[in-house]
């Protein structure tokens, strides 16, 4: 008896998913100016990267390179496992752009039909109406998009993103036209899209979104990937600010030892290192009592991932 | 299945952009007035006395041409400024990024908007000029000796000037797109009548500026076969070979060659079309 051959078929399924965006070298010119150089990341199947920097840094050219919009000068695109040049590798994927426009003509249910049946996908109808409900147009289905705001709009754009179940979703700036509630709506959206095990690939101005929902961050800088890693890798650092009297050069000195200290009047603010062990403040706090120093306050604090990208942007270091 | 979408689309957009109802009532207003005109043309005495069946025959054709001309003019302005804003404001305004981002191939929606654009243009100009003729029967009594030949030589006119429109928008801008098209057409077919004159007179050289720009665009050519069709067969003849050049009357059918030229035309600039919008980056 021969054990029974392993298809290719049964081989490919068992290797692990390719990831659900992997570029390689990327690069765009126009004309004289690079906008996009030399840039390579992943996203994971089921992971949230944010695409974080400044106006100019070329984070949109980046995204349509992905989708094929842009042509690349360089590098190289796999979506969902295959070559972005292959129109098929975009079956997966949902984009809301920057631009945001639809056909105005056509009614919210039509847009999103259409681009059921552009992407080959089959969503009963009752599916796409949930859709519309989810981006909060769910009585607004049959109304011409030409009346619609840009906040609608934009929504409804979610929806198209959102509409032929996709494995990757591409959000680039989803919040540019909405209201502080639509905010909360696109980031519960993003969450429950991460525990569905879709991969979104998020670019927003609003780093305490980005911060708050993302696994992961590439920040862009000139064309250029600045800094790249997990949340915890980019804010491994975290500090300590205590409010204290009677310090005296010894204390001080017992300060300076547990991490690079700053002093603004009675509160001082000591760096503690990424693989603090969590005992550095509670044994700081002991020996200052010991010297004789009055504790008023000991209150930990991260630092945030906009004074990070600050750092990055302005190669300003911040010790480690 | 991507471009039988799209071509569904671009019909639905000409549908509730009112396009279609504008072009409806214009053609209406158009048909009225050429029935009232045909209606007085029998009852026309001239100073010689009644018109004999000859003569009315070709004024028939004449007027007849006429009003073609006028219908393939408003349907090669619409197509053409329908076919702009479908590559070049779509880019413009951001409406091709979502679509773009499908899983489909640019050459796919090239030739959905193309099938679209053609099924419509062409489509008006057979309904509108079938009702036109139709108009002339009923007036006249006048019936043209290959009215099916002369509506699709019509259609085809149209189809070569919206290939001609998308090129352009796929390369300048809505606005320009529409204008340049529709410019280049009118002055093919100056150019056809500077050559018809050029033939009338003799001049070897004039003629040929007809000939080189129906072979640059075939609008002209195109035009020209379908009034031959149209325009009674003795109407030449009636109005003498001193009269070669007039515009409204054609004095040859179409050659298959120049049939297939157009073809070819029309799958090189297609082609050249698709390569654009393909290497573009939107």
């Amino acid at each position: 008896m021969t054990a029974p051959a392993i298809t290719g078929e049964q081989l490919l399924a068992s290797l692990p998913p390719s990831p659900a965006v992997w570029c390689s070298g990327l690069r765009k010119r126009y004309g004289r100016r690079t906008a996009v150089d030399d840039v390579s990341f992943t996203v994971g199947r089921g992971e949230v990267l944010g695409l974080l920097g400044p106006n100019g840094a070329g984070k949109t050219s980046v995204i349509k390179m992905l989708l094929g919009l842009v042509r690349p000068d360089a590098g190289e695109v796999l979506l969902l496992g295959r070559r972005a040049t292959d129109p098929r590798s975009r079956s997966a994927v949902g984009y809301l752009p920057e631009l945001f426009r639809y056909q105005p003509w056509l009614t919210a249910a039509e847009v999103l039909a259409l681009h059921v049946r552009l992407a080959r996908a089959d969503v009963p109808a009752a599916e796409q109406r949930e859709v519309l409900g989810l981006v909060g147009l769910a009585d607004r289905a049959g109304d011409r998009v030409g009346g619609f705001s840009k906040g609608m709009q934009q929504r409804l754009g979610l929806g198209v993103a959102l509409v032929a179940r996709p494995e990757l979703v591409v959000l680039d700036e989803p919040t540019s036209a909405l209201d502080p509630i639509g905010r909360v709506d696109v980031r519960d959206l993003v969450l429950t899209l991460k525990s569905r095990g879709v991969a979104v690939l998020l670019n927003s101005h609003l780093i305490g979104e980005v911060e708050r929902v993302c696994d992961r961050v590439v920040i862009l800088d000139q064309g250029r990937v600045a800094a790249q890693g997990t949340l915890a890798e980019l804010l491994g650092q975290r500090e300590v600010r205590l409010r204290l009297a009677g310090v005296d050069g010894r204390a001080e000195a017992r300060l300076r030892a547990a991490g690079a200290l700053s002093r603004s009047g009675d509160w001082f603010t000591v760096q503690l290192a990424a693989d603090d062990d969590g005992v550095t403040v509670p044994d700081l706090v002991r020996d200052l009592a010991g010297l004789g120093v009055r504790v008023h306050a000991v209150e930990p604090a991260r630092i945030s991932l906009e004074e990070r990208l600050l750092a990055v942007l302005r190669h300003e270091e911040v010790p480690a | 299945m991507t471009a039988l979408a799209l071509a569904g689309l671009t019909l639905r957009e000409a549908m509730r952009r009112r396009v279609v109802w504008a072009l409806l009532v214009l053609t209406v207003v158009l048909l009225a007035l050429s029935g009232w005109g045909f209606s007085k043309l029998i009852g026309l005495d001239t100073e010689l006395g009644t018109m004999t069946s000859g003569e009315a025959r070709l004024v028939a054709s004449l007027l007849l041409n006429l009003i073609m001309f006028g219908f393939s003019l408003i349907a090669a302005i619409g197509t053409a400024f329908l076919a702009g804003p479908t590559l070049a404001g779509e880019v413009e305004s951001g409406q091709a990024l979502a679509l773009l981002a499908r899983p489909v191939r640019r050459s796919s929606v090239l030739l959905g908007k193309w099938l679209g654009l053609a099924a419509f243009g062409a489509g008006y100009v057979v309904l509108a000029g079938l009702a036109q003729i139709l108009v002339v029967r009923g007036v006249v009594g006048y019936w043209p000796p290959a009215p099916a030949t002369g509506l699709a030589l019509l259609a085809a006119e149209t189809i070569v000037l919206l290939t001609l429109a998308l090129l352009l928008s796929s390369v300048v801008s809505t606005m320009a797109s529409g204008i340049v098209a529709v410019g280049l057409f009118g002055a093919t077919w100056v150019a056809g009548v500077v050559g018809g004159l050029g033939a009338a007179l003799g001049n070897e050289g004039v003629e040929r500026v007809g000939t080189v720009s129906k072979i640059l665009l075939p609008t002209d050519g195109l035009w020209r076969g379908a009034m031959n069709a149209f325009q009674d067969p003795g109407a030449l003849l009636q109005m003498g070979t001193g009269e070669q050049g007039f515009p409204f009357l054609a004095d040859a059918p179409l050659t298959g060659a120049y049939l297939a030229w157009t073809v070819v035309w029309v799958a090189v600039i297609w082609g050249l079309t698709a390569l654009s919008f393909s290497r573009r980056d939107v």
